[in-house]
C-alpha cells in the first residue's frame, strides 16, 4: 500500500537519514547543554553584584555570545568551513555539521541559562554564603539545582531549534532528513520524499517537546 | 562573644555615598539574646550582615567568637561562618531540596560524612518539632514550618552565634510567638548567643535580654529590655515602646478624658516586676482624699519579668493630687501626668 502512495520513498534511505538527524541533534544538544551552561554561568557570575563581578570579562563574553547568536545559521556554516576542516578533517557528513551546530546553538542557550540563573532568589545564594559555602558549592549545589527546571525547558527549546539547524546543515552536505528532502525531494521533484521527511522531523520535535515537558514537571518542586 | 568597635559601613552609590552604619560600638555577651530594633533603612540589616562577613565594614573592628570578621577572607572566613548560623525573613530555603536535604546542606558544606549527617538531621528535626515532615518540599510547608527548617539548618553545625534577620516579620502573630518560643528554648538549651534585628517591639519584649535602638546608622539607646521599657530616653525608643504598651485607641481615650474631666489629672503609671504586685490603688484611696478612676491597663510579659502600664484619672485638690503623685513615685512606680496628647 505504502509503495503506491509514496512511490519514490526508499525506506532504507529514510531510516539512515533519520539516524543521521538524531545523531547530529543528540550530540549537538549534549555539547550545547554543557557549553551553554558554562557560558551562561560565566555571564551570570561576572555580572554586577555577583561572585566574580568583572565588567571587562562580562562585556567580552557578552560580545562573543551576541555575535554568534546573531549570525544567520546558514552563513555561520560557511564561515566555519576552515575551522571545521581543521578539527573534523572534512566538511561533508554528519560529523562535519557538529561544530557549526554547537557554535550556533550554545550562545543562544547561554542567554537562556543566564536568565534562568538571574531568576534565582538572591537570598538563597546569600544563605549558602552565610553557611560558609565555596563558590563551587554554590554553583553545583545551589545555582544549577535551583534553576534546573528552567535549564531543562531552555534546552528543550534549543533542541527543537537544533533539529531545524540540522535540516539546514543538510542542504550543504551534512546528511540527515534535511539533506534527503533537499536532494531527493526538491531537486528530483519527489514530493512524497519531502512529505515523509517533514513528518519524521515533526515527530522528532514532538518527542523532544514531550520529554522536555515531562522532565521539567518532574523536577519542579516549587 | 561579639564586640564591635567604631564600625562604619559606607556604600558608594551613583548619587554619592550612603553611610549605613555610623561609628557603632557594641558588646554582646555570651548566651544572651540581644535585639536590635529600628525602622527600615536604619542600618540594622547592614549591621547584622557584618557579623558574618556578608558585608565588610568600611572601618572598625567586628570581633565574633574571637575572629575579626572585617579582616578575614577565603578559607578562614568560610570556617568562621560555619560557627555563625543565620536565619532570614524569607527563609531562603532551597526549593529543590526536601526538609531533610535542606537541613543537611550546611553539613555537606562542612564535610560531615553521610552517616553522621543523617543522624544530626534527625536530631535537628526533633529539636525544631518537624517530625513527620522530613520528606516534604518547602513549597508544601507553612511559613512557620519553613522558618523551623531555617532554624534547624542554621543550628546544624553547632554554631556559637545565631543571627536572626527579621526572622518573624513575614509570619502571622501566632506563628511569630511559636517561633520566638523556639528561639528562647534553643537559647536556654544550647546556651547559644542570639542576635536579632526587627522592627517589632513585640519581638524584643518577648525574648530579648538587652536591646539596642538604631536610627540613621547610629545606636541611639541601649540597655536591659526592662529598663528601656520602663524609662525610654529617646523619642524613637518611646515610639517603639508604645507599639506594645499603648494600643492606638489609648491616645483617643486620653484626649477624650482630658476634655471630659477638665479638673483632675490623668496619670500613666508604669510598673516593673515586683512593683506590679503592691496594692497601690487601695493605698491611694485609703490614704488620700481623691477619687480614682481606672481608665485602662495592660500588663506585658518580657523575657526578664512583668511590665505593666496603667492609666488612671484622679480628682481632688491640687495639693492632694501632688501628694498622690509623690507617693506613687516613692513606690518605685513611674508616674507621668498626661497633659496634652497630640
Amino acid at each position: 500500500m505504502w509503495s503506491n502512495l509514496l512511490p519514490n520513498v526508499q525506506w532504507e534511505k529514510i531510516w539512515a537519514a533519520t539516524a543521521e538527524t538524531l545523531y547530529m541533534t543528540g550530540i549537538s544538544v549534549l555539547a550545547t547543554f554543557v557549553l551553554g551552561i558554562i557560558l551562561g554561568l560565566l555571564l551570570f557570575l561576572t555580572s554586577k553584584g555577583n561572585i566574580w563581578e568583572n565588567k571587562l570579562a562580562n562585556t567580552m563574553i557578552a560580545a562573543f555570545v551576541n555575535i554568534f547568536r546573531s549570525i544567520p545559521f546558514i552563513i555561520l556554516i560557511i564561515l566555519l568551513i576552515p575551522f571545521t576542516k581543521l578539527i573534523v578533517g572534512t566538511i561533508l557528513g554528519a560529523e562535519a555539521a557538529l561544530p557549526a551546530l554547537i557554535i550556533g546553538a550554545a550562545p543562544f542557550y547561554a542567554r537562556m541559562v543566564e536568565i534562568a540563573l538571574r531568576e534565582i532568589d538572591k537570598g538563597v545564594i546569600e544563605a549558602a554564603k552565610s553557611m560558609g559555602a565555596t563558590t563551587s558549592t554554590i554553583i553545583f549545589k545551589v545555582l544549577l539545582p535551583e534553576s534546573m527546571p528552567a535549564l531543562v525547558s531552555g534546552i528543550t527549546v534549543t533542541a527543537i531549534a537544533l533539529v531545524g539547524y540540522t535540516a539546514m546543515a543538510g542542504v550543504v552536505g551534512a546528511g540527515g532528513l534535511g539533506n534527503l528532502a533537499y536532494l531527493e525531494g526538491f531537486q528530483r521533484n519527489h514530493n512524497d520524499v519531502t512529505f515523509v521527511a517533514t513528518v519524521l522531523i515533526l515527530i522528532i520535535v514532538f518527542v523532544i517537546q514531550f520529554i522536555g515537558d515531562f522532565v521539567t514537571s518532574k523536577i519542579d518542586k516549587r | 562573644m561579639i564586640t564591635l568597635s567604631n564600625v562604619t559601613k559606607i556604600y558608594k552609590a551613583k548619587s554619592g555615598t550612603v553611610t549605613a552604619v555610623d561609628n557603632v560600638s557594641l558588646h554582646i555577651r555570651e548566651g544572651e539574646i540581644f535585639g536590635i530594633i529600628g525602622y527600615s533603612g536604619a542600618g540594622k540589616s547592614s549591621l547584622i550582615r557584618m557579623l558574618n562577613g556578608l558585608e565588610k565594614a568600611t572601618s572598625g573592628q567586628v570581633i565574633v567568637a574571637g575572629r575579626d570578621m572585617a579582616n578575614i577572607k577565603g578559607r578562614e572566613l568560610r570556617k568562621a561562618r560555619q560557627e555563625i548560623g543565620m536565619i532570614f525573613q524569607h527563609f531562603n530555603l532551597l526549593w529543590s531540596r526536601t526538609v531533610r536535604e535542606n537541613i543537611a546542606f550546611p553539613l555537606e558544606i562542612a564535610g560531615v560524612p553521610k552517616k553522621e549527617r543523617l543522624k544530626r538531621v534527625d536530631e535537628l528535626i526533633k529539636l525544631v518539632g518537624l517530625e513527620g515532615r522530613e520528606n516534604a518540599y518547602p513549597s508544601q510547608l507553612s511559613g512557620g514550618q519553613k522558618q523551623r527548617v531555617g532554624i534547624a539548618r542554621a543550628l546544624a553545625n553547632n554554631p556559637k552565634v545565631l543571627l536572626c534577620d527579621e526572622a518573624t516579620s513575614a509570619l502571622d502573630p501566632q506563628t511569630t510567638d511559636s517561633i520566638l518560643d523556639l528561639l528562647v528554648d534553643i537559647n536556654k538549651r544550647l546556651g547559644l548567643t542570639i542576635v536579632l534585628i526587627t522592627h517589632e517591639m513585640h519581638v524584643i519584649r518577648k525574648i530579648c535580654d538587652r536591646v539596642a535602638v538604631m536610627e540613621s546608622g547610629k545606636i541611639v539607646e541601649e540597655g536591659e529590655v526592662l529598663r528601656v521599657f520602663r524609662k525610654p530616653e529617646q523619642p524613637i525608643t518611646k515610639r517603639f515602646v508604645q507599639q506594645v504598651t499603648e494600643p492606638e485607641e489609648t491616645k483617643e481615650t486620653i484626649s477624650h478624658l482630658l476634655e471630659k474631666y477638665p479638673q483632675g489629672r490623668v496619670i500613666q503609671l508604669t510598673f516593673v516586676g515586683d512593683a506590679a504586685e503592691q496594692p497601690l490603688m487601695t493605698n491611694i484611696i485609703r490614704k488620700f482624699n481623691v477619687s480614682v478612676n481606672i481608665v485602662q491597663g495592660k500588663i506585658s510579659q518580657t523575657h526578664q519579668g512583668a511590665y505593666g502600664v496603667l492609666f488612671i484619672h484622679i480628682d481632688g485638690t491640687e495639693e492632694e493630687m501632688d501628694k498622690v503623685i509623690d507617693y506613687i513615685r516613692q513606690q518605685q512606680v513611674e508616674a507621668e501626668v498626661m497633659t496634652n496628647v497630640e
